[in-house]
């Protein structure tokens, strides 16, 4: 089973979010990058699915140069071998489009996707991915299970779960549940030294058409003070939501 | 030309997020001169529909498609869209519609920006505004293809009243097998309760509640308010609350009209997953926890004091204003 993972290189979660350039450009000054954490669980998830099923784990990213060192780490965590797309991911259709173009190239069976990435929180990439391609589609899995030809998940609707099947080739939407965060592999000192020897290839991008731009960022206005109420006075915070906010 | 919305159903009732789209879509079609088309599967009677704006329905009833599944459900869409010339082609953030949209967007070889909040900054460049960086910023896209399509983030808009005359028509888009490749096995939904997805009032409880055996008051206090319970990630993490009431950053989205957080500290992952409620209600015994800075009200103390004696006096709140 070949299995490839879309690895999102992400600010940490902790980041503050700044622009430059007019409010253009997102401000990269002192941020952190990891690997996007619904797309770390698929990387585990895939990594289970080595050890147990004896698949190989492919990651790939598409980005810059300095999106490597997230490659490297997730090859230091236990992936087989890395592809970076050489481009700057402009919007959710043009990662879409090249990674289509990977998983042509490559044949694989299994494509583990996170169901977002924490930065532009699009939610495009993996159902454009089986859109473009014409496989079949699983989002928002907490479980999944492959059986020679055919995976097993469970997703996650409004109000409870449902149980899926589907035929492989397929492109699935991760999140928690399909590892827990207890479970997530962390590098290791013999996984960051083998990881150096692992072949990371670079791909140059195909063509893709520029459907979205983002043309300016904002920040929320600041919010105004807390009111604070007596915790004995909760008829006063009834009355609060009841007339003033009325939520109740 | 038209607008055409996905009006979602369950059980032959609209959800709220079609009316808000409807809402939405009455409003987006007056500043580009159009109509609104709405596309239903199995929804039963559509009326009410106009009585938000909406001016056509495109009725899709087909046993085949009693069951959600993604692929049928984006190729029914993009047929109608099709039918009716669709530039603008809006469906809500609830699961089925994100698992929807991007599908939608490939089919009809259409810019997508999701997670939109409010109405277009401009049609001509069409530009809209998301929410983006875990709702610590916005973000402006502009779409440049023809047809568009964008998902509106839930309670980002409202539901607004516009009576309009409706015209109902029978669609029988073609479907074919390989629409079905993903088969539902098995549903299991939690009944009786109200989910965080559908829930105007979400309550919410962090490790301040010390275990799962003190949920009962948190249980209570929801079902007073007819709200839906949640949780802080290590709450869920600990095994003391499913998953599925995780919210945050890389948990559930809660985009309520109120957030009530009890014992939760308001980490900035947590904040994340809740910052587009509208009003936010903390409950924390310590003054300094960073909750405090997000909320509207707040009170210092003891949850385990507070919480009885407010499930108490909402009560009779309760029984005053039925
Ligand atoms: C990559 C990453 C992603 C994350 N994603 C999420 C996420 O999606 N959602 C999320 O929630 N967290 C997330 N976290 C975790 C987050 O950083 C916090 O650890 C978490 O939100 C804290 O949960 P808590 O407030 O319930 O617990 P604590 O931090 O333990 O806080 C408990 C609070 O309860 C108060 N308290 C204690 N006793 C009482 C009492 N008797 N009455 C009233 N108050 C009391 C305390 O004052 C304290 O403020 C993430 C972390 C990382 C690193």
């Amino acid at each position: 089973m070949k299995i490839l993972v879309c690895i999102s290189h992400v600010p940490d979660t902790t980041s503050k979010i700044n622009f430059t350039n007019g409010d253009a450009e997102f401000d990269t000054n002192g941020v952190q990058y990891v690997i996007n954490p619904n797309d770390e669980f698929g990387l585990t998830r895939a990594i289970w699915f080595q050890e147990q099923q004896g698949a190989t784990v492919t990651v790939v990213n598409v980005g810059g140069p300095d999106t490597e060192p997230t490659l490297r780490k997730a090859l230091a965590i236990g992936a087989n071998e890395a592809i970076r797309v050489n481009a700057n991911p402009t919007d959710g259709f043009f990662v879409a489009k090249q990674l289509a173009e990977v998983i042509k190239n490559g044949g694989y069976d299994v494509v583990i996707a996170g169901k977002e990435s924490l930065d532009y929180n699009g939610g495009m990439v993996p159902g454009m991915i089986a859109g473009i391609l014409g496989y079949n589609f699983l989002n928002s899995c907490t479980g999944i299970t492959v059986d020679g030809t055919s995976v097993t998940a469970v997703r996650e609707i409004d109000g409870g779960k449902e149980t899926v099947s589907s035929s492989l080739p397929i492109v699935l939407g991760a999140q928690k549940g399909i590892v827990e965060e207890k479970d997530l592999r962390i590098p290791n000192m013999r996984g960051i030294m083998t990881a150096r020897t692992k072949v990371l290839t670079i791909l140059e991008p195909v063509e893709a058409a520029i459907n979205t731009k983002a043309v300016k960022f904002e920040k929320p206005a600041p919010k105004s003070a807390v009111k604070l109420i007596s915790a004995d006075n909760l008829d006063e915070l009834i009355n609060l939501l009841h007339n003033e906010a009325k939520v109740i | 030309m038209s607008i055409l919305i996905y009006a979602e159903s369950a059980e032959g009732k609209f959800k709220k997020v079609a009316l808000e789209l409807a809402s939405y879509a009455k409003k987006v079609a007056e500043s580009l001169g159009t109509t609104v088309t709405a596309v239903t599967v199995n929804a039963g009677d559509v009326s009410e529909l106009s009585k938000y704006g909406v001016d056509k329905v495109l009725k899709v009833n087909n046993d085949k498609l009693a069951g959600f599944t993604a692929k049928a459900y984006a190729d029914v869409i993009k047929q109608a869209a099709q039918k009716e010339a669709a530039k603008v082609v809006l469906l809500s953030s609830t699961t089925d519609s994100i698992y929807l949209s991007s599908l939608v967007a490939v089919a009809l070889e259409a810019g997508f920006a999701s997670n939109v909040v409010g109405l277009p900054v401009s049609t001509s460049p069409f530009q809209v505004k998301r929410t983006a960086f875990s709702n610590k910023a916005f973000n402006i896209t502009e779409i440049n293809t023809d047809v568009k399509v964008l998902a509106l983030a839930k309670n980002s808009y409202g539901i607004f009243e516009s009576a309009s005359s409706l015209t109902e028509e029978d669609f029988n888009p073609t479907i074919g097998d390989a629409d079905f490749g993903v088969k539902v096995v098995s549903v299991e939904k939690v009944s009786g309760k109200v989910s965080i997805a559908d829930a105007d009032i979400v309550v919410s409880a962090g490790r301040g509640l010390k275990g799962p055996e003190n949920w009962g008051m948190i249980e209570e206090l929801a079902s007073v308010l007819g709200a839906a319970t949640a949780c802080s990630k290590p709450v869920s993490d600990l095994g003391w609350r499913p998953h599925g009431e995780h919210v945050g950053q890389t948990g559930k989205p809660v985009a309520t009209n109120l957030y009530i957080a009890i014992g939760i500290s308001g980490a900035i992952q947590h904040i994340a997953g809740i910052n587009s409620s509208k009003v936010k209600v903390v409950i924390n015994s310590d003054p300094e926890a960073p909750f405090f800075k997000v909320a509207d009200y707040g009170i210092v103390g003891d949850a385990f004091e507070i919480v009885p004696q407010l499930i108490t006096k909402l009560k009779a709140f309760k029984e005053q204003h039925s």
